[in-house]
């Protein structure tokens, strides 16, 4: 039963973290894009878990913030659930490099993450209409994108950790308390 | 990760697999069929477009507020070139009601009283823009509630600004012209030739124009600033819809056709209220 709670509560605050990071990415950040981009929140936070708290936790993150996406994107359903999850996936790889004060692996793997988005974007979803000119978008899309989902992700990141140390501490302290009794 | 795995749960492994196979049967049926979204759709209508609705009214009302400390002079200033532009404009009704005048009678005559531009509309804002970086889709505040369906064209400033792609409760989805996937067959409206105007993320992002391509024009009629509305011979959009004006022309290389690129009438990067026309052209009905 407490187990269950636990469980509950963990997906009930990434659901409320995904749930703020795409109305901050749609409805707010986008009021104030940079250069005709709009930051990609929602890939930090997926890549953020991937390699806070391992493979399962980046597949399953990824593939509902994918389905999410793919509710309003218009294109192919199940497109970006796919790509998410194996973004997730790759950063869950990392867990065992993590330390969460330092600063230079998570900024690495979002950005890489970001880059891997934009590239696959662009072969799977350009290509095949033959638009050929990669430096073009490379330049004018995936670079700008890059740069500013790194530099909001400095504060998605730093959030995203404190809350989960938040729940860790106090879920020892529930558990502390039981074994008291 | 082996001792890990007894912990319980399903190894990640596993999960992948599943999960990989059920994004790919979902990606087939969505071509095939059209799904999109389903019994998520009612999710993302009671949970995302209420807050994107709350979060774009006060988003708005601060852009008003901070829209208001215009100084002095320049109020007075726009005052002024205003009143010019009444008078100016006011000259022009008065003429331009002589020739309606002249315009309705010779529509009676030839009994073509049915105008296109009285399309039924209704007013929608924007609530949400895009999920990504390469499409240049946005979210609508209303649904099929409002009867909204897919394939409605979308308005605005005068000029089309896209085309409803999928319709939830409350919202609809539109997919704008200049996207890189929108193709609309088009007509210079000076010399009635078709060409199709297709929208393009690499010509938008770096000089604001989108792209026409297959013009006819044998006799070098058409000249840069001539307006391109939507041909009647489209299958989804109305016709008679402006969609800017052409910027420039140059021959193909096959010396048949031509192509080049206008600028549209709709500004897309400060668009926040639209009209979607709810009327559906007849052949798609027809369907």
């Amino acid at each position: 039963m407490n187990d269950f709670k636990k469980h509950l509560r963990r997906i009930s605050i990434i659901a409320l973290i995904i749930f703020i990071c795409y109305i901050l990415q749609t409805s707010v950040l986008s009021r104030y894009p940079l250069s005709g981009v709009t930051p990609n929140i929602l890939i930090c936070v997926v890549a953020t878990y991937g390699f806070m708290k391992g493979r399962r936790y980046g597949i399953l993150i990824g593939f509902c913030t994918g389905l999410l996406l793919d509710i309003y994107s218009g294109v192919l359903f199940g497109l970006y659930a796919l790509v998410y999850m194996y973004i997730g996936l790759l950063n869950g790889l990392f867990k065992k490099q993590f330390f969460g004060d330092d600063l230079r692996l998570p900024m690495i793997l979002i950005g890489t993450s970001d880059l891997i988005y934009g590239v696959l974007s662009y072969f799977v979803l350009f290509t095949i209409r033959s638009q050929k000119d990669f430096s073009f978008y490379f330049m004018n899309v995936i670079m700008p994108e890059v740069v500013y989902t790194l530099v909001v992700s400095i504060f998605v990141y730093y959030a995203i950790l404190h809350i989960n140390n938040w729940i860790e501490k106090f879920e020892k302290k529930g558990s502390d308390r039981i074994g008291n009794y | 990760m082996r001792q890990r795995k007894s912990g319980g749960g399903l190894a990640s492994k596993y999960l992948l697999t599943i999960l990989s196979i059920f994004c790919i049967m979902l990606l087939f049926v969505s071509y095939s069929t059209g799904f999109s979204g389903g019994p998520l759709e009612t999710v993302a209508n009671h949970l995302f477009i209420p807050m994107q609705k709350g979060i774009d009214y006060i988003g708005s009302s601060i852009a008003y507020s901070s829209a208001d400390t215009k100084s002095k002079e320049e109020l007075i200033k726009e005052n002024e070139e205003l009143q010019a532009q009444v008078e100016s404009l006011n000259a022009q009704i008065d003429s331009m009601e002589l020739k309606l005048k002249e315009l309705d009678e010779l529509q009676e005559l030839y009994d073509l009283d049915k105008s296109y531009y009285d399309y039924e509309t209704t007013g929608a804002r924007i609530i949400g823009r895009g999920t990504t970086n390469w499409f240049n889709t946005f979210t609508i505040d209303k649904g099929s509630k409002d009867g909204i369906k897919v394939n409605m064209n979308v308005i605005a400033d005068g000029g089309l600004v896209g085309i409803v792609v999928s319709v939830g409760d409350s919202y609809a989805v539109v997919r704008s012209i200049i996207d890189d996937t929108s193709n609309v067959s088009a007509t210079i409206s000076s010399t009635d030739d078709n060409c199709i105007v297709s929208g393009s993320l690499e010509n938008m992002a770096s000089n604001n124009l989108i792209n026409f391509s297959n013009l006819y024009d044998e006799e070098d009629k058409v000249a840069i600033g001539d307006e391109i509305v939507t041909s009647n011979i489209s299958d989804k959009y109305l016709p008679g819809l402006t969609i800017g004006y052409v910027s420039s022309v140059t021959p193909d290389d096959n010396d048949l056709t031509k192509s080049g690129t206008l600028t549209p009438v709709v500004d897309f990067r400060h668009l926040s209220d639209v009209l979607v026309v709810l009327q559906l052209k007849e052949s798609y009905k027809v369907e």
